[in-house]
């Protein structure tokens, strides 16, 4: 919302306080200024003045030219030639009868390029020159050359009381307030409301702008006296026999009010409301349409005027009866932008015997529209359900600034000051005369309640001990009724208070508090310590897994990344190599609906914003590989990884189930390469591969301190044959973990990852959870001396060495302590099919040294165990 | 006679020792005037020409001299050994400005770090982590929040919904209700991170997921005044004590009163396009909790009280490390995510 600092000054006194002052003093009070322009701090005040235009002739030399006259307060009027329309059309008049007042601009003058096509033009030094034979050194201005609008139809002429030879920064100088005002102080989106503000702020008294009586006796519901003059005020018929009104839902349109004027003369409005309404931001259209507007502005209630005679046309020449209800299904309208609309059944509508002729507080309809030929006007002043409009704004996309402010909660007691304010206004400017009285249809009315609450409860949520006193001053300077009883502060004082009608937002003793601590200032109240104990201190276990998980894979040489968790099924089924994965398949192999665009495998969004992130991530692997192929320009080596959740529907249940997967992926040289390995042959430098992400697990499992196992496993993802399934929580129960492996060969190609193997995990860290926590117990070392043997053992190339290193294990007792493998060989000395591991074992006891021979028969015991568990050989 | 013999061939020992430069040589000149068929041992086998009372003195001053031509030629081998190894070392010099090797090094990404040095100075003041779900129900993310349907605030935060009923969360602050449930009637110090989601256009200057932290204490002496000296302490560390701070009211449904906190400007206050000439940066939005959704959350408003704070971490992140594209943070390019580890 724009506020226009001279318009202000109607009605609170600015003396002392600069825009940025006060931007600054509403800013800190809730209404947040995003901004404000001076308007005309540019103009030169020697140069750029008040006018009077004396005379007018013809240009001797060119038809579409005249000659103006300027009086500007400095010797001889000056003469200037110009085309502006609004003087041409006086060329015949020579000396004018009453001088026109405008904005006079001397050579040297700098002002802004009214005929660029830039839509923020430059400004340019205004130099003499002949126009068709005759000097012209000075200029009478339109809006665009002063920078206040884009109207260059006609110069801009001036109140007749302007004083000639003034700064024209006296006379237009101004200020505009840009205001972005949350939901609850929709009250100031008006210049009644934010002068309310302002006087409260300032501590300065409000004036309220007077409304015309209009001679009839509706009571004022307390938004402004009625007094003023009485411009129009009561002639012909009462407004009660020219209309009918009936509302079909109280709910949803608390108060209708109609009001008839008759006789205007549509036209354009006067200079000084255009210009209030330019600097708002709104268009001037005509008299009528612009007092609506300007009233609207002005007291924050939104008008509608129709045409009086179209209404009695469309009850065949009775009187027009208006009905406030919903639409009937397949009802259409055409509204005022000439679209034909065809209307929901929750579209709140103003009708007339013959159908819609508005979609209540959002457009009004194109049939009754108040034209050039318009005379009678009935006009309304009604109260909308918010709700109602804010769906109908929304279904039709039609924001404006009356359904702005109805989508705010419009306090129906408004509507008396706004049908006043405007009937008056159109009496005055359009020369109508207002029909006697009122049709107020006024079902649902409306009062703020009384509140009460101790006065110890402002200290105690604000902070700060303020005396009642304080606290009802500052409340009256709001509007507030507001009294306090009893006199003990801590226990009986208690406040009742009443919010005035406009304060829609005053339900609750926390909206007083909100009051009060806002204008006494946020800044005036005091930082201090929490001085409640601290609550009981718990552990997280989540956080302190998810944080060890990624400090152990980036000390492991990981980078974190974080994708979107957004993604397409089409995407993530180029996860499975099984599947077309052209990345545009439908996901029928997913559990996609196609008929609805429902799935069940995935948490799907209904406004996605745009195909390729429109449901929520099953698995964390597809934003990593896709970080992995974009790194992968520009990198040789890739090591990264991702903690986060991913979504998976629940049957039966509305939320998914959120579990928190950690994944990584690894692809390029095994060492990263520097200076000192450049001399190196590239193939002699190992990539990558299964080994590299198995350890990073085993080290993320140890720092969890989870015991798993890896076995043989497959994954729609990877290699068949060179994938392990993580099991965890030890034989019995065993619950599967995640894998690790290498990408699937057709899966490495939809990401052109190249030919190397690419090695990925995804591990679930709610499971990992489950295993984790266990706590061992320190094993003591020996200190007699260990007795080292190797083995090497042979066996089937199928066997997996984890088999056989379970069985020396098992077979080895307490007093082997260390079994490691390190070598397997394969080669011309064992026969095809056939490998070697090597073990390291190391045996030693707690409490004695052993004796060779007791050794060899613990190793016999394992190679006999290996005979027959394994088949194995030794060598 | 005898004795100036012994002096003699000290003299010309030492003499010659002094002229070796070389260890070899060394073994040589000990071999030559202390070997058992060396000089020394010579002047022993003169020592029956020398009267019986004479003998022992002359041996004994063989010996003296035998030591200390010893001790010289442990000496001078210290010194050649010395030179050797300062000459071998000398050969090895190496480029000492040449790159160290470093250990494949992995990090954090940049969110994580900001998450984590706000989560940090929170938990000193006794704030802890809760973590809550990022799929939401209505209910949980607006209406016990104070946020019915058609609610004006809704506008303030475009949603992307599942169905009518579920949403992805727009903010942390359903696990505000969640740990209330969970907690009522004890008193609360939380905070909650995590990751949020707008149905907005992706921009330089916004995203449709980024990451919150919110705080949330309640308890039955909790004031804004506390709201303010929190803040305050984690703005004067997480910014520097010479950052300003401001409260100014502002509009939530689920806090009242409710205030946004500026921070004075890098620009120190003068105005520039960061701050669109105000002076100020907005990083949180706070207020005391409403007594609505205290209700909701299973706390007496009459009793107890709290206050909430949120923003996002990212934002502050990029104004210190100059960011000016949200977009890199999820498009997880390296040359952004190592800088920032
Ligand atoms: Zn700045």
């Amino acid at each position: 919302m724009k506020v226009v600092w001279s318009w202000l000054k109607d009605y609170v006194n600015l003396d002392g306080v600069t825009p940025e002052e006060l931007a600054e003093r509403w800013t800190l009070a809730g209404l947040e200024v995003e901004g404000v322009t001076r308007v005309g701090d540019w103009w030169d005040p020697a140069l750029i003045v008040v006018g009077a235009v004396t005379r007018v002739e013809p240009h001797p030399d060119a038809d579409r030219l005249c000659l103006a006259w300027v009086d500007w307060g400095a010797g001889e009027p000056h003469r200037c030639v110009t085309g502006a329309p609004n003087l041409y059309q006086l060329r015949e008049q020579g000396d004018l009868p009453t001088p026109m007042k405008v904005v006079f601009a001397r050579e040297g003058s700098v002002l802004v390029d009214a005929y660029s096509d830039d839509p923020t033009p430059k400004r340019i030094k205004l130099k003499g020159r002949k126009v068709r034979g005759i000097m012209s050194d000075a200029m009478v201005c339109s809006e665009r050359e002063l920078g206040i609008s884009e109207e260059h139809e006609g110069i801009l002429v001036l109140e007749d009381d302007a004083p000639v030879g003034a700064p024209i920064g006296d006379v237009l100088g101004d200020a505009i307030f840009d205001l972005d005002l949350t939901a609850n102080y929709a009250y100031a989106a008006n210049m009644v409301g934010i002068a309310r503000e302002t006087a409260a702020l300032l501590g300065r008294p409000f004036t309220e702008p007077p409304l015309p009586t209009l001679g009839d006796t509706a009571q004022s519901d307390g938004a402004g006296d009625s007094t003023g003059d009485n411009t129009g005020a009561g002639a012909g018929a009462d407004a009660a026999t020219l209309v009918a009104v009936a509302i079909d839902d109280p709910a949803l349109c608390p108060r209708y009010t109609a009001r008839v004027i008759r006789g205007v003369t549509v036209g354009p409005s006067p200079a000084w409301m255009q210009r209030r309404l330019r600097l708002a931001g709104m268009r001037p259209i005509n008299n009528v349409v612009d007092v609506t507007n300007y009233t609207m502005l002005e007291w924050g209630e939104p008008l509608h005027a129709f045409d009086y005679d179209r209404l009695v046309a469309r009850a065949d020449g009775g009187t027009p009866s208006i009905t406030v209800r919903l639409a009937r299904p397949g009802e259409t309208m055409t509204t005022l932008d000439d679209a034909e609309r065809t209307l929901t059944p929750k579209t709140l509508l103003i009708t007339d015997s013959a159908g819609p002729i508005a979609m209540a507080g959002v457009m009004g309809g194109a049939d009754t529209e108040v034209g050039a030929e318009t005379t009678n006007i009935l006009l309304e002043a009604a109260t909308f359900d918010f709700v109602s409009i804010r769906r109908a704004t929304k279904h039709y996309a039609l924001p404006s600034e009356s359904a702005w402010r109805f989508g705010r909660d419009v306090p129906p007691q408004l509507s008396e000051a706004g049908s006043r304010c405007a009937a008056g206004l159109l009496a005055e400017l359009a020369g109508g005369t207002v029909a006697p009285g009122v049709v107020d249809a006024y079902p649902g009315p409306r009062t703020n309640p009384t509140i009460t609450m101790p006065i110890a409860d402002f200290e105690r949520v604000l902070g700060v001990a303020l005396p009642s006193a304080e606290i009802v001053g500052l409340l009256h300077r709001l509007g507030f009724e507001a009294a306090v009883q009893g006199d003990d502060y801590k226990d009986g004082e208690t406040l009742t208070a009443t919010a005035p009608a406009h304060r829609v937002d005053q339900q609750l003793p926390a909206d007083l508090i909100e009051e009060v601590g806002r204008v006494y200032g946020y800044d005036r109240l005091p930082a201090t310590a929490l001085a409640d104990p601290l609550p009981t201190q718990r552990d997280n276990p989540r956080l302190m897994q998810e944080d060890a998980t990624r400090d152990a894979l980036a000390a492991a040489g990981l980078q974190e990344i974080i994708s979107y968790r957004f993604t397409a099924i089409a995407h993530e089924s180029m996860l499975d190599a099984s599947a077309g994965g052209t990345g545009t398949s439908s996901g029928d192999e997913t559990g996609a609906d196609e008929q609805n665009g429902v799935s069940s495998t995935y948490v799907t969004l209904r406004n996605p914003s745009s195909p390729d992130r429109a449901v929520m991530r099953r698995s964390i692997l597809t934003g990593l590989l896709d970080a992995a192929a974009a790194n992968r320009r520009y990198r040789e080596r890739i090591a990264l990884f991702e903690v986060g959740s991913v979504f998976h529907p629940a049957a039966g249940k509305d939320l998914p189930d959120e579990p928190r997967h950690a994944g990584l992926v690894l692809l390029g040289p095994g060492t990263p390469g520097d200076w000192r390995s450049s001399g190196e042959a590239q193939d002699s430098v190992r990539p990558l591969d299964f080994y590299d992400g198995k350890g990073a697990v085993e080290v993320l499992l140890d720092t969890l301190g989870v015991e798993a196992t890896f076995a043989a496993g497959s994954h729609p993802s990877l290699h068949p044959g060179r994938t392990a399934a993580v099991h965890v929580g030890g034989e019995e129960g065993a619950a599967l973990a995640g894998h690790v492996g290498e990408l699937h060969p057709l899966v490495r190609e939809r990401w052109a990852l190249g030919d190397e193997p690419v090695v990925v995990a995804e591990l679930d860290l709610d499971v990992l959870a489950q295993a984790s926590g266990v706590v061992r117990p320190f094993v003591g070392f020996s200190t007699y001396p260990p007795v080292e043997r190797d083995l090497a053992v042979v066996v089937d190339e199928a066997t997996p060495a984890g088999d056989v290193e379970r069985a020396i294990r098992s077979a080895g007792g307490p007093l082997l302590v260390h079994c490691a493998l390190f070598d397997v060989y394969r080669g011309e000395q064992l026969p095809a099919g056939k490998k070697s591991l090597a073990f390291s074992l190391r045996f030693q006891a707690p409490n004695k040294t052993l004796e060779g021979k007791a050794v060899d028969g613990m190793r016999g015991r394992i190679v006999k165990t290996l005979e027959s568990a394994v088949g194995a050989e030794i060598r | 006679m005898a004795h100036a013999d012994i002096e003699r061939v000290e003299r010309e020992g030492l003499a010659a020792l002094a002229a070796i430069d070389d260890l070899a040589a060394l073994d040589d000149w000990r071999v030559t005037w202390l070997g058992k068929s060396g000089t020394a041992s010579g002047l022993l086998r003169g020592i029956g020409a020398l009267a019986a009372e004479e003998r022992p003195a002359f041996g004994a001053a063989v010996n003296t001299m035998k030591q200390a031509l010893e001790g010289a030629l442990d000496e001078r081998a210290a010194v050649l050994r010395a030179a050797a190894l300062a000459d071998e070392m000398a050969g090895d010099a190496i480029d000492v400005t040449l790159p160290g090797t470093r250990p494949p090094q992995g990090g954090l990404h940049p969110a994580t770090v900001a998450d984590r040095r706000a989560l940090q100075i929170y938990a000193e003041m006794g704030f802890q982590v809760y973590l809550s779900r990022e799929v939401e129900t209505d209910e949980m993310n607006f209406e016990l929040l104070n946020m019915p349907k058609h609610h004006p605030a809704r506008d303030m935060q475009d949603t992307f919904y599942i169905s009518d009923e579920v949403v992805l969360r727009t903010h942390t602050s359903p696990g505000q209700i969640r740990a209330m449930r969970a907690y009522a009637p004890e008193p609360i110090r939380i905070v909650l991170p995590g990751m949020v989601y707008r149905s907005e256009q992706v921009t330089v200057r916004s995203e449709m997921q980024f990451t919150q932290i919110e705080g949330l204490a309640i308890g039955p002496g909790i004031t804004m005044a506390d709201l303010k000296g929190t803040i305050s302490n984690f703005a004067g560390r997480y910014y520097g004590e010479d950052r300003p701070i401001r409260f100014r009211a502002s509009y939530f449904p689920f806090t009242e009163p409710s205030a946004e906190v500026d921070v004075r400007c890098t620009c120190g206050g003068e105005g520039c396009k960061l701050c669109k000439g105000t002076g100020w940066l907005e990083i949180m939005g706070c207020g005391m909790v409403h007594p609505v959704v205290l209700k909701n959350g299973g706390y007496d408003p009459a009793r107890v009280s709290g206050f909430a704070f949120g923003g996002g971490t990212m934002r502050t992140q990029m104004l210190a490390h100059q960011i000016d594209d949200i977009r890199h943070y999820w498009a997880n390019d390296l040359r952004f995510l190592e800088q920032l580890r």
